[in-house]
């Protein structure tokens, strides 16, 4: 009965009609980085905005694809999903094609696949599989670490293969173990060290260290007397030992261009003319990019009227930098509503999350949102320059079939698991 | 709490990425003005720029193409160098160098290989440029003088200045602009409007296509030719008579206030501030301190009137009603005021009326004249500034208000400038020397060639001026209105009359010229400089004022010859010379021509810098021109009277 009743509505069209106007709008974007000359013919494939054009067109074939699928079968598959992933992962090593410093394609004609994109849904599938097992608790140390090993074979596959911004965005999968009721210190460990390592880099060793302890003393003092005094004194030492450790890790694990875009980040260079040189070399996206969003202004060029995307003032503009160009030619109002419409979709996602009834599918929700969370934030918060140069793209927007087809599959992966949520009594 | 830990965080990630956008957008944003887009280029269109003729139709300034071989460092092919340095006749280390300063500047941009190449060259090297790939020619405009003459003038033009360009937008980097002379007080006319393109690139620095298919393109609008009052026979006539002396010449017809020549010496020849040797005369010429070749005298140059402005205080006294034309001051070789005496070359007991003391310069004369202005009710104070303010009248102590370029303000003093000096009492006698032009008053020879033309009119002048006609444009309506002075018309008759005496039979009587009733006035000037801390009396100035014909008159001018000793000895005869030119046409006192091309100052000038004792005055020979350059002076004059005869008036060469 019920089933009938809501047969043409089971799908949560908010996110669908959230997810296309993000698709949409990033096609229109990419046509404004992309174009050469004032002719635009946008069923010109060899042209980047054509090209995605397919697909955006192959997308729709997917999705219906991945609607027809029985919602049982992505939890039952999904242990044999994330193992084929991960040997697609492994098989890069041996026929993987080297882009710009990456290791993460492979070249099947004239196209080329990263797999890393899609391992991340299957991660996300694998976790939710993991952690909903009825045998599971997360509270147990040793499931901690087994689903840590879930998240870190393809956090560290991706990062030998030098992609490291694919291997951070592993790091939303914090957000649904907490969830799911990973211990709260792991929390204030993560916070502490993100802190402490801030701290020290900025401030040195010593006068974090004095925060550290100040804070310790005060925590102690005004909020819990009865708390252990050699835990709180072990705290601080481990704390100190980080304040004054961390140079070394930054020095000797850190790549040369990492470490110039966390110096630049923080505004550790001091000497004018190394700074000079990073804006022509490294910073020289950062420094266009925010340029061309200043001069979008309140309402923007208009658009492909932005003459910095179309003298391609920036780099990379219609893959990672997309962003810029909605900045430049679509201008305040422009760029606040695709902020918007991002935290609107994530918050969507997170509201259906909760909502179900599938333990399985919530983690699975939640491990979605936290995703492209994660790839929002570091891309857009680095095309503004916020944090450091971290090259992951924005999800539906930045030019890429394989980009795209992976966020698909990951956001309607959910809505299929969402719309079987009225089956599951 | 663990469930809203996710959505606190996207919450507060999307303020904090709309809080930037904010701070990037709306507070703190890049400019949207095209002019400031590094990511438009602009292309100018340089309109031609306006042609300048004299008041007689002759071309004085025109353009000349010039021609700048370029480069593109990135395109250039390999060429056969030893080729293409002979046809640029430079050697192939200098084709090293340049092309390594070229690429070091930018590879991808275009370069200055070679500078203003000229015609000659450039009509071979044309042939064969297809040759050297990644060179081309390219053609810009320069002034082209017609003349010799001028050049404080005419002016010249030069690339803008950081300065310029901060002043008025419309410049940009490489941009000519006029700089001095009429070039830079009719800038705008002149140079018209440049159009601009406005075209895309991209971060390489490459075009890309017209932005926006070219809508916001203008196109250039060409500079307006204009006309100047300066009639261009007389002006070279007054140079050549000016060779080897120091001073400032202007003459003006009084009739309209438009100036006839305006003659400052030494002079140079503007032709040397045009192209590729620019930079190095005008260095030449600026770093020339002691002769100031830059330096307008006719205008810039600051003097004590000296005798001259007892014609002021001749008016004056007659309009204050202090004295009557007729009244008797008698001279006892000077003047005795307060146990000190002002000296005067009458013989003791003299006995003169105005004419008398007009045409004999007397000192005592004007001092009787100038104590009983400022005594007239009692009060030295009051008396002063009624002085003053007639004095100003005339326009003098205070800018023109003209178009020429530079100037400089002279001094009529009032009762506030002598404050700090004499704070409570005041005396008539405390500021004699103005009686005779000298002490606190002083003047450029273009405010005294104007208070002459006030004289010659009969009590109004027109402001001074240098355009005659602008191209479909009315000149100024300030220069076609009379300025109407304090002083009664009747009151300039005596002057008058005192002033053709100093001609019938006063101080520049040697001077007269036939059928030309002139009116005139000598002045010597005593004056000081400082060699080594010690202040040292050189040889007086040699000045002279004067206009003609009497009634209607023609011209009024002022002629300040430095260190020429006596008015009638250099400045007289400059001065009736270019009264029968401009009058006649011809000249028949060619015996005063002679003597002004024979003599030189140079050596006058050069004593106080020679580190020796000098004698000033009656102890100074004035010396005269080594045969060979007296005989290249003549030549000169000959070309120039001969061109009289035979250039065509309304010639027009483009």
């Amino acid at each position: 009965m019920l089933r009938n009743t809501h047969r043409h509505f089971k799908f949560d069209w908010i996110t669908i009609i959230l997810f296309l106007l993000l698709a949409g709008f990033g096609w229109i974007n990419i046509i404004s980085a992309s174009h050469v000359g004032e002719e635009i013919n946008y069923f010109d494939f060899s042209q980047s905005y054509g090209k995605q054009l397919i697909f955006i067109f192959l997308t729709f074939i997917l999705i219906i694809l991945l609607l027809a699928i029985d919602a049982k079968f992505y939890e039952r598959f999904s242990s044999v999903i994330y193992i084929i992933s991960m040997l697609s992962l492994m098989g890069l090593f041996l026929f993987g094609k080297n882009v710009n410093g990456a290791t993460s394609w492979y070249g099947i004609g004239g196209m080329t696949i990263q797999p890393s994109e899609f391992a991340k849904t299957a991660t996300a599938l694998a976790v939710a599989k993991f952690v909903s097992d009825l045998n599971t608790n997360i509270k147990n140390f040793k499931d901690q670490i087994q689903v840590f090993i879930i998240i870190l074979i393809p956090a560290v596959l991706v990062l030998l293969q030098n992609d490291t911004g694919s291997t951070i965005v592993y790091g939303a999968f914090f957000f649904v173990l907490y969830r799911e009721g990973l211990p709260k210190y792991y929390l204030n460990i993560g916070i502490s060290l993100i802190v402490i390592s801030i701290l020290s880099l900025k401030f040195g060793g010593l006068v974090t260290s004095i925060v550290a302890a100040l804070l310790i003393l005060g925590y102690y003092l005004l909020i819990k007397r009865k708390s252990n005094v050699f835990l709180l004194i072990l705290i601080f030492l481990i704390s100190a030992g980080i304040s004054f450790g961390i140079k070394f890790f930054y020095n000797a694990l850190l790549q040369p261009h990492q470490k110039d875009r966390i110096s630049l980040w923080l505004r550790l260079e001091k000497d004018p003319d190394k700074l000079e040189q990073m804006k022509k070399t490294f910073a020289y996206n950062l420094n266009e990019s925010e340029k061309a969003i200043s001069s979008g202004g309140f309402t923007g060029r208009g658009f492909m009227e932005g003459t910095r995307t179309t003298g391609k003032f920036v780099p990379e503009q219609h893959t990672d930098y997309i962003f810029s160009t909605v900045g430049e030619e679509w201008g305040f109002l422009g760029s606040s509503m695709v902020i918007i419409v991002f935290v609107l979709l994530l918050l969507r996602i997170l509201h259906l999350a909760e909502i179900q009834k599938s333990q399985f599918s919530r983690i699975y929700g939640y491990s979605v949102a936290s995703i492209i969370f994660v790839h929002f934030f570091i891309n857009i918060g680095m095309v503004m320059g916020l944090i450091p140069t971290i090259g992951i793209p924005l999800p539906l927007f930045s030019y890429g079939g394989s980009g795209l087809w992976a966020f698909t599959i990951l956001i309607f992966i959910f809505i299929k698991l969402d719309s079987n949520r009225i089956n599951e009594w | 709490m663990r469930q809203f830990l996710l959505y606190i965080v996207i919450v507060l990630a999307g303020l904090l990425f709309i809080s930037r956008l904010f701070y990037l957008q709306i507070y703190n944003p890049n400019s949207n003005n095209l002019f400031e887009d590094n990511a438009i280029r602009k292309v100018y269109d340089y309109p031609k720029r306006g042609f300048v003729f004299d008041r007689n139709g002759q071309l004085l300034v025109s353009n000349q193409p010039s021609y700048d071989v370029m480069v593109i460092p990135r395109e250039v092919k390999p060429l056969d160098t030893l080729e293409f340095c002979s046809l640029l006749k430079i050697d192939k280390q200098a084709f090293k160098d340049k092309f390594e300063k070229a690429y070091s500047y930018s590879p991808r941009l275009p370069s200055v290989f070679i500078p203003q190449l000229s015609k000659a060259d450039y009509a071979v090297l044309q042939e064969k440029m297809r040759k050297f790939e990644g060179f081309y020619i390219q053609k810009r405009s320069l002034r082209h003088y017609q003349t010799t003459i001028g050049a404080n003038v005419l002016g010249s033009i030069s690339e803008v200045t950081p300065g310029d360009i901060a002043k008025d937008p419309y410049y940009k980097r490489g941009d000519l602009k006029g700089k001095e002379g009429v070039e830079a007080s009719y800038e705008d006319i002149l140079r018209g409007v440049k159009g601009i393109k406005f075209i895309q690139k991209d971060r390489f620095n490459r075009n890309i296509g017209p932005y926006k298919d070219g809508i916001y393109d203008t196109i250039p609008e060409q500079g307006k030719d204009i006309t100047i009052t300066i009639d261009a026979d007389l002006q070279a006539y007054g140079e050549l008579l000016m060779e080897n002396k120091r001073g400032g010449v202007i003459a003006l017809e009084p009739s309209s206030g438009e100036i006839l020549a305006m003659i400052a010496a030494p002079t140079f020849d503007p032709n040397l501030l045009v192209g590729r040797e620019r930079t190095k005369n005008y260095y030449k010429l600026s770093i020339d301190t002691i002769a100031k070749p830059l330096f307008n005298r006719s205008i810039q140059g600051v003097y004590e009137p000296g005798s001259p402005f007892k014609l002021m205080n001749a008016l004056i006294a007659l309009q204050e009603g202090v004295i009557t034309p007729q009244e008797i001051v008698t001279c006892s070789g000077g003047y005795r005021y307060g146990g000190r005496i002002m000296g005067c070359h009458c013989a003791y007991g003299t006995r003169n009326n105005m004419v008398g003391g007009i045409m004999h310069s007397c000192n005592a004369y004007f001092a009787t004249a100038y104590r009983k202005i400022l005594d007239k009710n009692g009060n030295a104070s009051d008396g002063i500034n009624k002085w003053s303010a007639h004095a100003k009248s005339f326009g003098l102590g205070n800018f023109l208000n003209n178009d020429l370029h530079v100037g400089q303000k002279g001094r009529i003093p009032d009762r506030d400038y002598y404050k700090h000096v004499y704070p409570n009492t005041f005396y008539s006698t405390y500021t004699i020397s103005n009686a005779i032009g000298q002490g606190e008053v002083a003047t450029t020879p273009i405010q005294l060639a104007n208070m002459v033309a006030a004289i010659a009119n009969r009590g109004y002048y027109y402001t001074p001026h240098i355009i005659k006609k602008i191209e479909g444009q009315d000149i100024p309506e300030n220069f076609t209105t009379p300025k109407h002075t304090t002083i009664d018309k009747a009151n300039f008759e005596p002057v008058i009359e005192g002033m053709l005496q100093v001609y019938k039979q006063g101080t520049a009587s040697a001077l007269q010229v036939k059928d030309i009733e002139i009116c005139g006035k000598t002045g010597t000037v005593e004056n000081f400089i400082k060699i080594d801390s010690v202040r040292t009396q050189l040889t007086d100035h040699s000045i002279f004022v004067a206009f003609a014909p009497k009634d209607n008159p023609k011209i009024a001018l002022a002629v300040f010859v430095e260190n020429g000793y006596w008015g009638s000895r250099f400045a007289g005869r400059v001065a009736s010379l270019l009264i029968e030119k401009h009058i006649k046409g011809t000249i028949t006192r060619t015996d005063l021509e002679d003597w002004l091309l024979k003599h030189t100052l140079e050596p006058e000038y050069a004593k106080p810098y020679s580190g020796e004792a000098f004698g000033i005055n009656r102890n100074a020979v004035v010396e005269e021109v080594s045969p060979e350059e007296y005989k290249a002076l003549k030549k000169q004059l000959a070309k120039l009277n001969n061109k009289n005869i035979n250039a065509p008036k309304h010639a027009q060469t483009f």
